[in-house]
């Protein structure tokens, strides 16, 4: 692509515009305030993720919410790169909850694009196999009867599954996409 | 003896018994009884959260709901436990509303959360409960020689208007319970950001870069060790300085040890019976000059 070429596909189309956009997302636990955001680039100052990412900006996804570029942010693997540390939380002048949004928009991004990190996805799935994300194997039991140490507590798989299924992220998680990297 | 319900969630006891064993082993020592309760689950961690905040919230609320049951308080080691469980509760508490919904789910379960229990880290535990002086009273090997790199993780702290744990700037709780073992807790540079743990498995060269710079930071201030409390924490400087050697050829021999097998230690509990050969940076040369 020549460099033309490639601002002209970063230029903002009116279609690709949802003007409503923001309105929903102040409706969503953890994005109220979005609309709040005045751009002082706080969050993005000290984000950790930002100081090493090429990609990453909180403060860039704050106003592409007020703009209402909604497919952009969904189809932008770099959503997934908040580590989720709350610092912007605690920073904002404002009250914005970068994280919170970030989680909306992960949230949405599953739900309507299907689509969600590799690990994430065993990550769930262990948790509905055996009650725990991280999946605990009989040399872990072993190793931990070993050290002396009593036996895990066991979860109520049936319960779990009852969430999973009446919350509808049983159905959420069949036929995601998965990807396994995110470039930074 | 001040009784809690012990939260383990999953990466303790997969990944790192040897933490888990150091906590059993010193908090009871303090007066803290530690009671395990059936059917706990997972703390429906930030991934969970990723996916979708209800299901997340529900299956956090649940533990919840067994430690209400059994009328006892949650005491965690992992703060990322304590950032599920304790965001959840003070989400569920203070918003009528949400906690209707969750309610509604919980149902189907059979739980209904009241939102009459506490969800605390054991740092929290050991400053009210038992108190610094008493902590240093009961110290019996005191850890004189040592500079501590403190590390508390982002969880421990942030969202600091749900936590309420300490001043999330200039946090002390943790540092004063070092110094209580007789230690040094000194300060490093960028000692409150993120290890970047949660990005290990999808973005691993991100997280290493911001892992290293860590514990570039930490010895640079003259650190004989970190000390971590949380397992992600601990894996990203742990596990972390293998993968930095290899991808940067670049050694740095700094021990990580979780916070409660410093306090273990330094209650008189015997190195060889913490399990202190699950670390992959060996730990001897540090116990030379503590024992
Ligand atoms: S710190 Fe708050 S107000 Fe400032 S840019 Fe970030 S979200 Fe917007
Ligand atoms: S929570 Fe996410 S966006 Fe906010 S500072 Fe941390 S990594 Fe950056």
């Amino acid at each position: 692509m020549s460099e033309v070429q490639e601002k002209v596909s970063n230029v903002i189309k009116a279609k690709e515009v949802d003007p409503k956009f923001k309105y929903k997302m102040s409706k969503m636990h953890g994005a109220e305030k979005v609309m709040l955001c005045f751009q002082c680039g706080t969050c993005t100052a000290d984000c950790p993720i930002a100081r090493f990412s090429e990609f990453y900006r909180p403060r860039r996804i704050a106003r592409m919410v007020q703009f209402g570029l909604k497919d952009r942010l969904l189809s932008d693997k770099a959503l997934w790169l908040c580590s989720n540390c709350f610092t912007c939380v605690d920073h904002c002048p404002q009250n914005v909850e970068i994280a919170g949004i970030v989680r909306v928009l992960r949230n949405l991004t599953v739900k309507e694009n299907k689509v969600i990190p590799l690990v994430y996805t065993v990550l769930a799935s262990n948790l509905l196999k055996g009650g725990y994300v991280y999946e605990i194997r009989e040399m872990h039991h072993k190793k931990r009867a070993g050290l002396g140490l009593p036996p895990l507590p066991k979860p109520n798989l049936e319960d779990i599954e009852k969430i999973f299924q009446i919350t509808g992220s049983s159905n959420l998680l069949k036929g995601v996409e998965t990807f396994e990297k995110v470039e930074s | 003896m001040t009784s809690y319900a012990l939260f383990l969630g999953c990466t303790i006891p997969a990944r790192q018994p040897h933490y888990e064993l150091s906590a059993r082993k010193a908090l009871p020592k303090l007066g803290i009884d530690l009671v395990d309760l059936d059917n706990m689950t997972c703390c429906a961690p930030p991934p969970l959260q990723s996916i979708d905040l209800e299901t997340s919230l529900a299956i956090a609320a649940y533990n919840i709901c067994l430690a209400e049951e059994a009328d006892l308080n949650i005491v965690t080691l992992c703060t990322g436990c304590f950032e599920s469980l304790a965001m959840a509760n003070t989400m569920l508490k203070e918003n009528n509303e949400l906690r209707e919904r969750i309610n509604k789910i919980l149902s189907n379960a059979g739980k209904e959360f009241k939102g009459s229990k506490e969800v605390k880290h054991y740092l929290q535990v050991l400053m009210k409960d038992v108190g610094l002086e008493q902590v240093k009273s009961q110290v019996t090997n005191p850890l004189n020689n040592l500079k501590i790199a403190a590390f508390s993780g982002c969880h421990l702290l942030r969202p600091s208007k749900l936590l309420r744990f300490d001043d999330p700037e200039r946090p002390r709780i943790f540092d004063d319970l070092i110094e209580a073992l007789g230690s040094e807790s000194i300060w490093y540079r960028n000692k409150l950001k993120c290890c970047g743990g949660l990005l290990r498995g999808y973005a691993d060269d991100l997280a290493l870069q911001i892992a290293k710079e860590k514990i570039v930071n930490a010895k640079k201030a003259g650190a004989d060790c970190i000390s971590t409390l949380c397992p992600f924490c601990f894996v990203a400087l742990d596990m972390g300085q293998l993968q930095i050697r290899a991808k940067f050829k670049e050694e740095y021999d700094m021990p990580v040890l979780h916070y409660a097998e410093l306090l273990a230690l330094a209650l008189g509990i015997e190195p060889k019976e913490l399990a202190l050969e699950s670390h992959k940076i060996k730990t001897d040369k540090l116990l030379q000059k503590i024992v």
